[in-house]
């Protein structure tokens, strides 16, 4: 059979090579799947990937929808390096968009431009709050993170849906279960007129930049680094590994709670129940497509939105299912996963030894 | 009594996927191999079961359906992990996520179309006996099927030699592999079988619990089983006690629903995912218990060549 040995130096380039294979592989995937179920692929794949980009109303919605996922993939990267596996971003960003939302309403009809920041640093501690508490259980007791950050994302969507069925139902929507639409002061300016395009982009964009800096330039990159491969190491550097617990779950919390705080005061502008919609699980994919790395997480978060777009698109004008976007996500998590194997470990054909 | 019959039925009906899936992951598991892709196991299988029951008419061709392809699905995730050296929680995610929009893809046009109910096992003359028959001999075959597959799989890994490899396996991959056993090729078996079990799990789903096709009907089931592995400390027969207190909340939450206790039907929906929570933290306190059950290699990788 054949041989992997580990490379003791990977090849810088891996970084754009993997995530190239891989897009190519899930195309050719997507391209069969068209042929299989009699839609032309050629058109198909235009019409997904090419042609949002052709228009100010897609580039601008492409910004809307990356926003949330650059965001939560950048927090959720720390803890992916650092081994520590937070899979309910989901969740936190629920919570997020539930705590910043109801500050909003708290505030109503008052105005200020206070509003916003205040609401933004509660949504954030929300989001804090509900990542802390996998993260106290895993350094407590070492219970299992991935299972318990994923019950609460359950817990949360209730929780989200509970509360906009009661206290926060608008008092004058005939009894729909949504909340107030926010009023100016609670919802966040334009950027380019006449789209849904809002700042909230250009907070990605600024944390695209410290996130960078800050794991490359300063020691707490090296922490992250160090707690990844050796987690003995990281406690000869002088912290304990639980350190890495709690700050992975802050860091990926704070910003799970506030993209949802972002995605309310944004293009939603009020709290309804169907606000988590796979964000945080699509964020995974962005982080691991951007190899974890800032700049990568950028580029990968605008591809998985392009896939959001695309696959409405789709859905109207070729009568595509909407699920093609999830069948062509988690073919791009698959190749990106099988992809690495050939840059972190040379491959060897050899003949199979008679003890198997 | 009616009641508590009916309550007591239904129970057994919730418990029946999260018993199969979860049996199935054990074994998983106990080879040292962590799959995350049982939500996306079992919603294939209850799709790839749904239609090929609709269009054949035929309960078993369809269970085998759902058998082969959550078994497919699984070798995908098999191959990957053991082959080509992935990240176990990143392929495992993978493949829920894949597992899930697939099934919508190929569910669309059977959304909302209900089948027949599956069959009641009768048995002469035991279904008959006043309660008791109600309470044993009045379900489906599948329910006395997981029932069989656990004390098998409990059977399996401890009195039989393919077992203790296995369990050997997960406990110490190096040391199997001198010996001269196929570390590889075991976990691919394992894999394939546990992605079998999940699949026969979401078959229940859609061909007994709801005769229906409905898309993402799992609806977290899969990362429940998995809460149940760890909920048994890899121990077969506890699969079933863990399986049954899970349904028997869901169950009970959707009974005091119904008798008005006046709280929001959201905040008694999240009882389930928060027993979960509570139960993973205080398996997790008993350090011991833990050491002397759980693989040890759980989730690590294996370099070794074949």
């Amino acid at each position: 059979m054949f041989k992997l040995q580990k490379k003791e130096i990977i090849d810088q380039s891996s970084l754009y090579t993997v995530p190239l294979i891989a897009i190519g592989c899930s195309l050719i995937f997507v391209f069969i799947l068209f042929l299989l179920i009699g839609k032309n692929p050629i058109l198909a794949i235009f019409i997904i990937f090419i042609e949002p980009l052709l228009s100010i109303f897609g580039l601008s919605e492409l910004i809307v929808k990356s926003t949330p996922l650059i965001i939560i993939a950048l927090g959720l990267s720390i803890g992916f390096r650092a081994g520590v596996w937070n899979i309910g971003a989901e969740g936190q960003y629920t919570i997020g968009a539930l705590f910043g939302g109801a500050a909003i309403l708290a505030f109503y009809p008052n105005n200020g431009i206070w509003i916003l920041p205040l609401s933004f640093f509660i949504a954030i501690v929300g989001g804090i709050l509900w990542g802390m508490i996998p993260a106290f259980f895993k350094a407590r007791f070492n219970t299992n993170e991935i299972l318990v950050s994923l019950m609460l994302t359950y817990v949360a969507t209730l929780l989200l849906s509970g509360m906009v069925y009661g206290p926060l139902k608008n008092p004058d929507g005939f009894n729909f279960p949504e909340s107030r639409l926010f009023h100016d002061s609670g919802t966040l300016p334009i950027i380019f007129p006449g789209t849904r395009a809002h700042i909230g982009f250009l907070i990605a964009i600024i944390l695209v930049g410290l996130m960078y800096y800050l794991l490359k330039k300063h020691k707490f990159g090296y922490h992250v680094r160090v707690s990844g491969e050796s987690p003995r190491a990281l406690v000869f550097s002088g912290r304990s590994t639980n350190y890495m617990v709690y700050l992975s779950f802050i860091i990926s919390g704070a910003f799970a709670g506030l993209a949802g705080v972002i995605e309310v005061s944004g293009p939603v502008g009020q709290l309804v129940p169907a606000i988590p919609v796979g964000y945080g699980f699509t964020a995974i994919i962005v982080a691991f497509l951007g190899r974890l790395n800032p700049l990568g997480i950028f580029f990968a978060g605008f591809l998985l939105a392009l896939t959001y777009i695309g696959g409405e698109a789709a859905q109207i004008r070729l009568g595509l299912p909407n699920a093609i976007t999830g069948v062509f996500q988690g073919v791009l998590l698959f190749s990106l996963l099988a992809a690495e194997a050939f840059t972190n470990y040379t491959i060897s054909l050899k003949k199979i030894r008679g003890n198997i | 009594m009616d009641l508590l019959i009916a309550i007591f039925q239904g129970i057994i009906i919730a418990s029946t996927p999260l018993v199969l899936a979860a049996v199935g992951e054990l074994v998983v598991e106990k080879s040292g191999v962590l799959n995350l892709g049982v939500e996306g196991m079992m919603i294939v299988g209850a799709v790839t079961s749904f239609i090929i029951t609709y269009e054949t008419g035929s309960h078993f061709l369809g269970l085998t359906a759902a058998i082969i392809s959550a078994g497919l699905v699984a070798s995908l995730f098999g191959l990957l992990t053991q082959y080509l050296l992935s990240n176990q929680v990143a392929t495992g995610l993978a493949l829920t996520l894949f597992g899930l929009g697939l099934a919508s893809l190929i569910g669309q046009t059977y959304s909302g179309i209900s089948l027949d109910t599956f069959p009641i096992l009768d048995v002469y003359l035991l279904t008959e006996i006043p309660i008791i028959g109600s309470l044993l001999f009045n379900f489906d075959y599948l329910v006395y099927l997981s029932i069989i597959i656990v004390v098998s799989v409990y059977y399996f890994l401890n009195k039989t030699k393919f077992g203790l490899v296995l369990t050997a396996i997960g406990d110490n991959h190096d040391s199997a592999h001198s010996l001269g056993y196929s570390v590889k090729m075991v976990r691919l078996f394992a894999i394939i079988f546990g992605g079998s079990c999940a699949g026969l799990g979401g078959a229940y789903l859609s061909l007994v619990q709801t005769p229906m096709w409905v898309e993402n009907m799992t609806a977290g089931r899969g990362w429940i089983a998995l809460a149940i592995v760890v909920f048994s400390v890899w121990r077969p027969l506890w699969v079933l006690v863990g399986a049954y207190v899970f349904g028997g909340i869901t169950i009970i939450q959707l009974h005091v629903q119904a008798f008005g206790v006046n709280i929001g039907a959201q905040y008694m929906s999240m009882m389930p995912y928060l027993v979960t929570i509570v139960v993973l933290v205080f398996i997790s306190m008993n350090k011991n218990r833990l050491a002397v059950n759980a693989p040890n290699c759980l989730n690590r990788l294996f370099t070794s060549d074949l």
